[in-house]
């Protein structure tokens, strides 16, 4: 990309951007040692995220403070105003992914407390795993402006939700089995749920390069499975 | 690293319904002396629709305004070739009437250029070329004019005042005010706003607006917000060709050309 004739201009979307991937490597984190404090039961591990979810909060907020300067002062149009919104939304995407890691960190601590349900901890950290790589993937997307890497994210969509449909049949059997596992089990089904939610975060921020990218919006309808589990 | 960005050569020329087309440039060049200022420059004019033409000094925007009106018939050495189409008439032809071109056809430049006379007769004075209207039916064309160009309010009480005791702004306003009493069909603006305060400016970006209900305009301007505040169509110049043509708001999210996009974001040279 050639530079603007403003080089001011250029450091400060070049910050946005900077801001916005060390806000990602920090939502990949905490995404990745919640699954870690569910499936170890590792009750320091789930307070450490607990606690650095304000950070994620703050760099948001710092996020869109530098964008909103950048819309005032630059006024960006074309692929600098794309690339502006794009880090606008981004961050609002993985501040509900940090959100929704520090739930499942809170309920790894309950949970650490019942006994280990052991084949249904590996099946949720499966699925973990399968979303935290997911969410990896698009923010290297992201990172290296790859838009076909994006795409692939956005195409995988329907991996996440087959297993929360597996994961809620085998919660089903597990209660129905032995109703002293409910407790657990019904939090066990609140972090399935959550991790659904930061796949879906993650297509939406694949969608988001896609236009950051190419100015177009993805329209067809994102593949998706029925995961209301009847 | 992707790159969908078109080469440096690139251009893209949006079409639009030719029922919707006013005036429409077709394979234009134009000289001045040796110097061959527009190449093979084809453009629609929406009537109704505010065109803005951008691009950096010299790219031929102005030298495009110049030759819709045959401004450059007054100079010598001056020479387009090409068709420029009115209506479906080419206005570049010979034997074409400059006086009567020039009332449908009406332009607004750079600096205002109030005639030294009162308020009421810069605005009445090109009417009176053109038609023979009693008092009350020339007052109710001065009044007119001059609301539509959002000046009414702020001269009604000072109408026998000289033009030149006006603002810059305000004298802005009075040319469009003395453009539009003849009713022309299509309006032609060079740079209107380059000597004037923001606030004038937005007067008349306004009255742009208002004004579009019943004209084809066409606007030159260095300000791209403007550009992109005014008008339905740009048309971003280069080296004396139009380099791309489209919708604004398509052109500000997702220019089609990559020079263009150097262009309008900053990126230039």
């Amino acid at each position: 990309m050639v530079e603007h004739t403003v080089r001011a201009y250029d450091e400060e979307l070049e910050a946005l951007t900077a801001e916005l991937s060390r806000m990602g490597g920090l939502a990949e984190v905490e995404v990745g040692e919640a699954i870690r404090a569910i499936a170890r039961r590792d009750v320091a591990l789930a307070h450490g995220v607990i606690d650095r979810d304000a950070r994620l909060d703050e760099i948001e907020a710092e996020i869109e403070r530098r964008a909103i300067r950048l819309i005032a002062l630059r006024q960006p149009v074309a692929d600098d105003l794309r690339r502006t919104v794009a880090a606008l939304k981004i961050s609002m995407n993985l501040e509900r992914c940090g959100d929704l890691a520090k739930n499942i960190a809170k309920r790894a601590l309950v949970i650490a407390e019942s006994d280990p349900l052991t084949p249904l901890t590996r099946s949720i950290e499966r699925m973990g795993e399968l979303v935290a790589g997911r969410l990896k993937d698009v923010l290297d997307a992201l990172a290296a402006r790859d838009l076909e890497r994006a795409r692939a994210v956005w195409q995988r969509d329907q991996e996440v939700d087959e297993h929360y449909d597996s994961i809620f049949r085998e919660l089903l059997t597990y209660m129905m089995g032995d109703p002293r596992t409910i407790a657990s089990c019904a939090h066990l089904l609140f972090v399935a749920k959550n991790l659904e939610r930061i796949g879906d975060h993650a297509t939406n921020i694949a969608e988001i390069i896609v236009y950051e990218i190419t100015g177009e919006h993805l329209t067809d309808q994102r593949p998706k499975l029925d995961t209301i589990g009847r | 690293m992707n790159t969908l960005a078109p080469d440096a050569f690139d251009t893209s020329v949006a079409r639009i319904d030719s029922r919707k087309v006013k005036l429409d440039v077709r394979e234009l060049d134009f000289y001045y002396g040796k110097t061959h200022s527009l190449k093979g420059v084809s453009i629609p004019f929406a009537q109704q629709s505010v065109t803005a033409l951008i691009g950096p000094s010299g790219c031929g925007k102005s030298t495009l305004l110049r030759t819709m009106n045959r401004m450059y018939d007054l100079y010598p050495g001056q020479k387009a070739t090409g068709s420029i189409l009115l209506d479906g008439e080419d206005i570049l032809r010979p034997g074409v009437n400059l006086t009567k071109l020039r009332a449908r056809v009406g332009m607004v430049f750079q600096k205002p250029t109030p005639f030294p006379m009162s308020i009421y007769d810069n605005v009445a004075f090109g009417v009176r070329l053109y038609e023979r209207l009693g008092k009350a039916d020339m007052d109710a064309r001065v009044e007119d004019s001059l609301r539509r160009a959002a000046l009414w309010d702020e001269v009604k009480d000072k109408l026998r005042a000289s033009g030149l005791s006006l603002s810059g702004g305000q004298q802005q306003r009075l040319c469009v005010a003395r453009g539009i009493a003849v009713r022309p069909e299509v309006l032609l603006l060079d740079e209107p706003t380059s000597a004037l305060d923001p606030i004038s400016s937005a007067k008349l970006e306004e009255t742009v607006t208002q004004l579009k209900t019943d004209y084809t305009i066409v606007i030159v301007t260095h300000n791209l917000g403007q550009a992109a505040r005014v008008s339905d169509y740009t048309g971003f110049m280069y080296l004396g060709e139009l380099v791309e043509f489209g919708e604004t708001a398509g052109m500000f999210t997702k220019p089609a050309t990559k020079r263009a996009s150097d262009y309008i974001t900053g990126r230039f040279g």
